[in-house]
């Protein structure tokens, strides 16, 4: 396979990673450090690693990630970078998918613990879901040396694979790391799908989020190797030592030729066994235990190691002596192994320092989850097989099955004391060290404050025990302050080399124990994860849904521009031939026609996505009546009426209409926007309030098509279209509601109007909305939009919730006392009403303006003010709510909340947009047919 | 060996170097002139300016965990003052200016950048909104201008203003004051400036109870003893009405779960503050270089500080609408805060109905913006035992009388 790293083509092996394609390559550099610009290279295997982050340019890009678990595959091109990404400038037209699943138990990590439980859990019939980050089961069983059952590790692992591919009930998911452990057991994990494909197939989105909802969980994710920190730590050819050794022994790359191996526990060991058993001469071992520690590194012209500079350790503690230097390509670390308890932290579990692993391990258990293996620092094979059989059985038990354990393979590990060439060279020595207890060390103090500027606890964020010092200096005594102080651990890799380190050192300088210090809470993800995954399909027209009406292709087919009100698609107004200019000006004259329409022939317009909620039950009358503000249950069988409610604040929440169908069904409308507020309103006072009230409320919103039918000649209209409906004004009366066959279809007629006009609401079954809707507009009526609609209420002083109103007004303010019942004894917001400030008189309220020049349509959202020109601090009198160009009235007008309105009638305003002034006068709010005339047609 | 290899960490201009020294934990005293509850941006502001303006210097700040780790550590550091009403511009404009002097005043590098805010609209009703409110803001001599989607593009370029999207950016208002600072380093220069001027600041010291003698408060009962008190004021946001509760009146707050995330370290694409309330995303790019952004509120009351995950998805799938070449980006990490809200999403700020008590609470979701502004009239008012004229409308009364200072803003788009 070939691939390009900055530029230059180099060839892997099936299998590589990206780090070790590059290890294999010699490529030693492989980033340059974020604010020092030193140069980093591969320094781990796994999610741990600080230094190798690159961008991949191939297969759509993606910046920032790890070179350590970046799949390589023929044509792959990335390249360096230096601590940030990169987000390009092209659009990512990548799909991402998302999937639920649900399941009895969620392993997570399939090494040797995870796959032990998940065949246990498995055989016993439950539903198991087993997800492991890389592309193949084994975890550290991927070039492990001990042999199972006899055998190479490999062997059991496919029949491990085998005998799980043949339990129906368990889905195995490899390239899948598990990024978040929420409440009740649900959890998160990214599956990698096509960008590891050199080719994919186009329908293969490129990752895949799931969402699952485990009943058990059995976190089996692991450990990080821990480094230990020392001078000039960060040179390219410094790398963990269990990190060299698999490099070495899975993926056959020799990650140097001379090799320094410095630990602090047996791991290092048999790192350092293992690397001589493949062929890296190993020049010395410095053991902290034997009293030998790394105190410095030597690099060549391009800052790549070339020695390592090894102390005796004095009895206290820091380095004794005259370092000896020994020539190396490698210096393998490491300071001990750091389980994964990032999953069980963030599922509420709590950790606690262990001395005998010397690590962080989980302590106490906050949801139905259980770690097994390294993961709670079972370090040893065998018994992490163990440990997680019988974890895996356990929760298969907890969940109602019947568990018994998997059969596990016996386990020859490679002797320590064995005789190998190994033993002829200085590492022989360290041998003797093997089987003694960690030692919990994380740093090899500098000769002096200079060098403590190159020991690097963090190397992503290249900061040093310099840093930390001066944090603690500072004051600062909490790992949380020190993180923030320094920036240690919040890198891209969230610390997974460097926290621990961190609070080691804070322990120590404090002379506190490492439970008492702590670690800073680990939050999810686990690993990042891309927007683009989050967003999944919620994008372009996805990303929010459109609600469209049964109407609507015919509104587009008549050019009609749309407004977007809540998630609906509304028609703004219907533009003809002949009316053109800018946008601005083909909507006036359309609107100006439409609205003529209205007022003087008959006009219609699509209202269907007026809210629409039915209600029904015995007590629907007393439930209305203390909603609304006015009276309801009076209402009877074939009336409708006006109703505005309140929220608790006495403020107007929504209005509408309730139609009484029959006597214990009720329709109620609300405002577009306001449909899904409003039936959440009602049934929170339902559920919470009064549970005794026999109500049952559904939204029938789109059941319904409705066609308002406006205008002197709309009662004529409707007679022609309904021939068996008696539309006299004497038995057809405003605010009645009749069923009736319209334009042959089954249709529910409320006279309703919004206009003052004569007018007619007509529902029919949406499906058959579209046919009604031909019908009236075959009968020559004008269509109109939402524009017009607004235009026509304003001339009638009709308010609309959210436009007039913002939270801050009651009824009375808008005028509308009258709707308010002065009798009931109470109703949602009425105590509110009584309140000193909201009863007194005084306050902002509903006024009509007219422009002193009769041409200047005011800008909806401009302050008015007494006087020009304003100054600032001016204090304001109130605000431009509705504006428009009236064809009735042969001007433009306005609406407005101006304090003390009602009583300023006659007064002369400033209207003040931006550097815009402009006089009005305050009239009364309703400008078009005060008496009321022409609702009867 | 090169230059390069040998190189120290220099610090570059985006990592600031902190001042040597901030503060000491110290031992409580047995009584204080001034306890205030909560060590968070607000209980340190305060501090700072009783003892600044007022030289009331015995003074404790008690907080249960370590200091400003509560909201002042979890918010998405967003600093503005284009509030619609009157009084919440004065006082968010009076924290603004304060903000423009902050740095020198309190001789801490806070990283305040006035890189200026864009709330964006999205349909009619948020285009009349928006005017509204750039207006009023201009009459209250607040910073305003109001853009159409292609002056938008001129001020973000890198935002999606093609009017086929979902939701076309129909405009925006703009306050170029506007900006963000590091939230850590204000607390920290906060902490450090009360603490020389001789404040004690004392962390993991939780507050659970107080002692009264006949209508006064003479102290309060805490983990690390009892400590006396000439005046209490509690500042600790959501659990502010649980101390209320034991001092025996109701704070009228429900406090939800809302969350905020950042990505990794990415090369400068924004370089201004852009919100949007319609398709709930606001989102900067810090100092550093990574993407900070907030997401909606958790419907669900509580002070477990996890929120849900799926408003997450929500918050990312508007922002990469918002900003199509944010889909390459990762969220690096998330967590929760809590917001602490009243009736009419406007703070609480005064005397208590206990005598010596005072309360400052309420903020939801614009505390951070506020700090300076509210340690200043907060400190004022328990300095003189009444309320300070900026902080005159937000006293609790207010749910009483009804004179509400409704932030809400339109209830919903209708018809």
């Amino acid at each position: 396979m070939r691939f390009v790293f900055d530029g230059r083509e180099h060839i892997a092996e099936p299998g590589d990673t990206l780090a070790a394609a590059l290890l294999r390559n010699g490529v030693r550099i492989v980033a340059t450090s974020l604010y020092a610009g030193r140069p980093r290279g591969v320094f781990g295997i796994g999610a741990e690693e600080p230094n190798a982050y690159v961008h991949v340019d191939s297969g759509g890009g993606e910046t920032m990630l790890r070179a350590t678990q970046v799949e390589v595959y023929d044509g792959l091109r990335a390249r360096s970078l230096a601590g940030k990404g990169d987000l390009g400038t092209e659009p990512d037209t990548a799909r991402y998918d998302k999937t639920h699943a649900h399941c009895d138990v969620l392993v997570v990590g399939a090494g040797p613990a995870g796959l032990a439980a998940a065949l246990a859990a498995g055989a016993s019939g439950a539903r198991v879901i087993l997800a492991d980050e890389q592309p193949a089961l084994g975890g550290g069983l991927l070039g492990a040396r001990a042999l199972l059952d006899g055998a190479p590790a490999a062997d059991w692992l496919a029949a491990a694979a085998a005998r799980l591919a043949a339990m129906p009930e368990v889905r195995v998911l490899p390239r899948t790391t598990v990024t978040g452990y929420h409440d009740h057991n649900y959890l998160t994990a990214v599956e990698r799908r096509a960008d590891c494909l050199a080719d994919p197939p186009p329908h293969m989105a490129r990752q895949r989020l799931w969402h699952i909802r485990a009943r058990q969980v059995v976190l089996a994710a692991g450990a990080h190797e821990r480094p230990i920190a020392f001078a000039d730590n960060d040179r390219p050819g410094v790398m963990l030592a269990g990190a060299a050794a698999s490099y070495a022994w899975r993926h056959g790359v020799l990650p140097g030729r001379r090799a320094v191996v410095f630990g602090a526990h047996d791991g290092a060991l048999v790192a350092a066994r293992d690397l001589a058993d493949a062929g890296v001469e190993v020049a010395a071992l410095a053991d902290v235990r034997d009293g030998s520690v790394v105190v410095g590194t030597e690099a060549d012209a391009d800052g790549v190691l070339t020695a390592a500079l090894i102390a005796p350790l004095g009895a206290d503690g820091r380095p004794a002596g005259a370092p000896e230097r020994v020539g190396c390509d490698l210096l393998a670390v490491s300071g001990g192994w750091d389980p994964a308890v990032h999953l069980c932290s963030q599922s509420g579990g709590r950790l606690a320092w262990s001395d005998e692993v010397a690590a962080f391990v989980p302590a106490t258990s906050a949801q139905q989850e259980r770690s097994v293996g390294a993961a709670r620092g079972t370090f040893d094979l065998a018994a992490a097989l163990a440990e997680g059989s019988d974890a895996g059985a356990q929760a298969a038990e907890a969940t109602g099955f019947q568990g018994s354990g998997a059969e596990l393979p016996t386990v020859e590990s490679v002797p320590m004391d064995r005789q190998s060439p190994a033993d002829e060279r200085p590492f022989g020595a360290g041998r003797a060290l093997a089987g003694r207890p960690p030692a919990a060390f994380f740093c090899v103090e500098p000769a002096d404050e200079a060098a403590a500027g190159r020991v690097f606890v963090d190397l992503q964020r290249d900061a040093t025990l310099r840093d930390l010092r001066r944090a603690v200096g500072a004051g600062m005594t909490s790992s949380e302050h020190v993180k923030r102080y320094t920036t240690i651990g919040t890198a891209a890799d969230q610390g997974r080399t460097s926290g621990v380190l961190a609070v080691g050192l804070l322990a120590n300088v404090l002379g506190r124990s490492m439970t008492d210090v702590g670690t800073t809470t680990y939050r999810p993800p686990y690993t990042p994860m891309s927007f683009a995954l989050l967003a999944g399909r919620d994008r372009g027209r996805l990303a929010d849904p459109e609600r469209i009406t049964a109407l609507h292709a015919w509104h587009e087919a008549r050019g009609a521009p749309f407004e977007d009100v809540g998630q609906w698609k509304r028609p703004w107004y219907f533009p003809q031939p002949g009316e053109t200019g800018q946008p601005q000006d083909t909507m006036e004259q359309a609107v100006l026609r439409e609205c003529r329409a209205a007022r003087e022939d008959v006009a219609a317009m699509d209202a269907s996505t007026l809210g629409k909620i039915e209600l029904q039950g015995a007590d629907v009358g007393e439930f209305l009546d203390r909603i609304y503000t006015g009276v309801f249950s009076a209402l009877k069988v074939g009336r409708c009426k006006y109703g505005v409610m309140c929220a608790a604040d006495g403020m107007v929440l929504d209005d509408g209409t309730v139609s009484r169908l029959s006597e214990g069904r009720w329709l109620m409308t609300t405002t577009t926007g306001n449909a899904g507020v409003v039936l959440d309103w009602l049934e929170e006072w339902l559920q919470t309030e009064w549970p005794s009230l026999d109500v049952r409320c559904t939204s029938v919103t789109e059941q319904w098509a409705t066609v308002a039918l406006v205008g002197p000649r709309s009662r004529e209209v409707l007679a022609g279209l309904a021939p068996d409906l008696d539309v006299s004004n004497e038995s057809f009366r405003f605010m009645d509601f009749r069923e009736a066959e319209v334009a042959g279809l089954p249709a529910r007629v409320f006279r309703i109007s919004f206009s003052g006009e004569l007018a007619y609401e007509i529902n029919t079954p949406s499906w058959y909305g579209l046919a009604l809707w031909q019908a009236v507009m075959a009968a020559g009526v004008t269509p109109y939009g939402t524009e017009t609609m607004h235009v026509l209420r304003a001339e009638k002083g009709f308010v609309i919730v959210g436009q007039e109103t913002d939270g801050t007004v009651t009824p009375q303010d808008l005028g509308m006392g009258w709707a308010v019942s002065k009798k009931k004894p109470d109703f949602v917001g009425k105590r509110s009403h009584q309140r000193a400030d909201t009863a007194r008189a005084g306050r902002k309220q509903l006024v009509g303006l007219l422009p002193d020049d009769a041409r200047t349509v005011l800008a909806e959202g401009a302050q008015l003010v007494t006087g020009p020109p304003p100054t600032p601090p001016t204090p304001t009198h109130g605000h431009v709510t509705s504006s428009y160009r009236s064809a009735a009235l042969e001007r433009p007008f306005a609406l407005a909340m101006v304090i003390d309105g009602a009583a300023r009638h006659g007064e002369t305003l400033y209207a003040v947009d931006g550097d815009q002034v402009t006089p009005v006068t305050v009239v009364e709010p309703v400008r078009y047919d005060k008496e009321g005339a022409r609702r009867d047609g | 060996m090169s230059e390069r290899s040998e190189r120290t960490v220099r610090r570059s201009d985006e990592t600031p170097e902190h001042p040597d020294f901030l503060w000491r934990d110290p031992e409580p005293r047995r009584h204080y002139d001034v306890v205030i509850v909560g060590a968070g941006g607000h209980g340190l502001a305060t501090a700072y300016y009783l003892a600044k303006n007022h030289g009331i210097t015995d003074v404790a700040v008690l907080e249960r965990g370590w200091l400003a780790g509560g909201n002042m550590a979890r918010n998405t550091t967003i600093i503005r003052s284009n509030y619609l009403w009157d009084e919440s511009a004065a006082i968010y404009e009076h924290a603004l200016k304060l903000w423009e002097g902050l740095e020198d005043d309190l001789g801490y590098p806070i990283r305040f950048s006035q890189r200026g805010v864009l709330n964006l609209a999205h349909n009619l009703g948020d285009v009349r909104e928006g005017r509204r409110r750039v207006n009023a803001n201009r009459l209250n001599g607040v910073d305003a201008e109001w853009l159409t989607p292609d002056e938008v593009k001129k001020v973000c370029p890198i935002l999606n203003t093609s009017p086929d999207v979902r939701y076309p950016v129909l405009g925006a208002t703009f306050q170029p004051r506007a900006g963000i600072a590091k939230h850590d380093y204000v607390a920290w220069g906060f902490a450090r400036g009360a603490y020389q001027r001789g404040v004690d600041l004392i962390q993991n010291c939780e507050v659970h109870g107080f002692r009264r003698d006949g209508e006064r408060v003479v102290g309060v009962e805490t983990s690390r003893g009892f400590i006396g008190a000439g005046a209490v004021a509690l500042s600790a946001a959501g659990h502010t009405s649980v101390l209320a509760e034991q001092l025996g009146f109701r704070l009228p707050l429900q406090s939800h779960p809302l969350q905020a995330l950042v990505s990794e370290l990415l090369e400068q694409v924004l370089d201004t503050v852009v919100m949007s309330n319609s398709v709930h995303v606001y989102v900067s790019q810090a100092h550093k270089g990574e993407l900070v952004l907030g997401a909606g509120i958790d419907a669900y009351n509580g002070y477990g500080q996890r929120g849900s995950f799926h408003v997450i998805e929500q918050q990312m799938a508007a922002a990469v609408e918002l900003f199509p070449i944010f889909s390459r980006a990762h969220v690096l990490r998330t967590w929760g805060g809590i917001v602490d809200v009243s009736p009419d999403a406007s703070p609480i700020i005064g005397r208590a109905p206990v005598d010596g008590v005072y309360v400052n609470c309420g903020w939801g979701t614009g505390g951070f913006k506020a700090t300076p502004g509210v340690g200043w009239v907060y400190a004022d008012t328990i300095a003189h035992g009444r309320p300070h004229p900026l902080a005159e409308p937000f006293a609790l009364e207010r749910f009483v009388t009804g004179a509400l200072i409704d932030e809400h803003g339109a209830a919903a788009v209708a018809h």
